[in-house]
């Protein structure tokens, strides 16, 4: 049952250590393996590290390790993020406070684009799907609509274009 | 209905229609919390992404500062588990018939048609949270700053991090 370690070590920074930590640290899965999984985590639902350790557990100790390794995964980090939760708490609403968050959150917005270009640029047949993209941040980030309903006709539209190119070849 | 009865549902569907992770999902969960429910306000919601931001550990723990927020511990643990036990779940049931399928057409299709959207979602959430920080011009140059240097550079994300703390502290954003 190393699994709680495991995912304990997986604290401190979320994909990457889990990868280095499975791959190249514990030898429990090859590169080709684990890019295979995630790239089914990355397009189910639900957190990606989270349905990871759910897979991982299940496939080498069955339930008691699908139920382990996502709980060793939160625990840590869970009790951090309470414990400054205590924190903003008591001294959120001091300015000093305020301004630091406003600057970690600018930060973070801009890490979000950052992110959100490169996935963008790792794109196969960037013209013919990017249009996806720009119509979904003007449903979402412009007009508000509900993401369940802007997901559905927009997988339905882009996925369905997919099948059909995938049929022409 | 008790805060901590919706906070487990609204977070469960959520976690549903989570494509592309917790990250893509920000947009869904500002509109859910801030503008339907009026858990929080806008610059509580950037706050806790934030400290969410600073933390080590999955982003989805930003969910977790949510619920805090909203119920205090129980909020916390429920809205946590709302958004990862469900579809562990689904996916502990699914996931050996699910590769027995793999590389059929439509699987394909699907992962090939769902990633522009996820580009989209995060997309949106920054601009959401750059919006709802109320930022100046100064601040989205710090923005852009952050978009180049990252992409140019292999820094740690956490580095970035203290930075904007710093710029933060002395006033500048």
């Amino acid at each position: 049952m190393g699994f709680s370690a495991v995912g304990l070590s997986g604290f401190g920074g979320v994909l990457p250590f889990a990868r280095r930590m499975l791959v190249e640290e514990r030898r429990w899965m090859s590169p080709e393996e684990f890019n295979a999984q995630l790239g089914l985590c990355q397009f189910l639902p639900g957190p990606n590290v989270v349905n990871l350790a759910v897979i991982v557990g299940k496939r080498y100790q069955g339930l008691a390790g699908a139920i382990v390794a996502p709980v060793g995964l939160l625990a840590g980090p869970v009790a951090v993020v309470l414990l400054l939760a205590l924190l903003y708490d008591a001294y959120g609403s001091l300015p000093l406070v305020q301004s630091m968050l406003r600057g970690i959150a600018a930060v973070g917005a801009g890490l979000l684009f950052a992110m959100a270009w490169r996935m963008g640029m790792a794109i196969k047949d960037k013209l013919a799907f990017l249009p996806f993209t720009v119509m979904v941040v003007a449903a979402i980030a412009w007009l508000r609509w509900p993401m369940l309903w802007v997901m559905l006709s927009g997988l339905a539209l882009s996925g369905g274009l997919a099948f059909w190119r995938l049929g022409r070849r | 209905m008790s805060a901590i009865l919706e906070l487990f549902l609204e977070f469960t569907l959520l976690s549903f229609v989570a494509f592309g992770g917790a990250t893509a999902l920000l947009p869904e969960m500002h509109r859910v919390v801030v503008d339907n429910h009026h858990w929080l306000d806008d610059a509580t919601f950037t706050h806790l992404y934030a400290i969410a931001q600073a933390a080590p550990g999955p982003n989805v723990l930003v969910v977790t500062l949510i619920g805090w927020q909203v119920a205090g511990l129980a909020g916390a643990l429920a809205a946590t588990l709302a958004m990862c036990l469900p579809m562990s779940i689904a996916i502990y049931l699914l996931i050996d018939h699910w590769e027995s399928f793999s590389g059929r057409r439509w699987q394909r299709a699907v992962q090939i048609g769902v990633a522009p959207l996820a580009v989209g979602l995060i997309f949106s959430g920054a601009t959401l949270i750059g919006q709802s920080a109320g930022l100046g011009w100064v601040a989205w140059g710090l923005v852009a700053a952050t978009v180049l240097a990252n992409l140019r550079t292999k820094l740690h994300p956490l580095w970035f991090i203290g930075l904007g703390a710093i710029a933060g502290l002395l006033g500048l954003v």
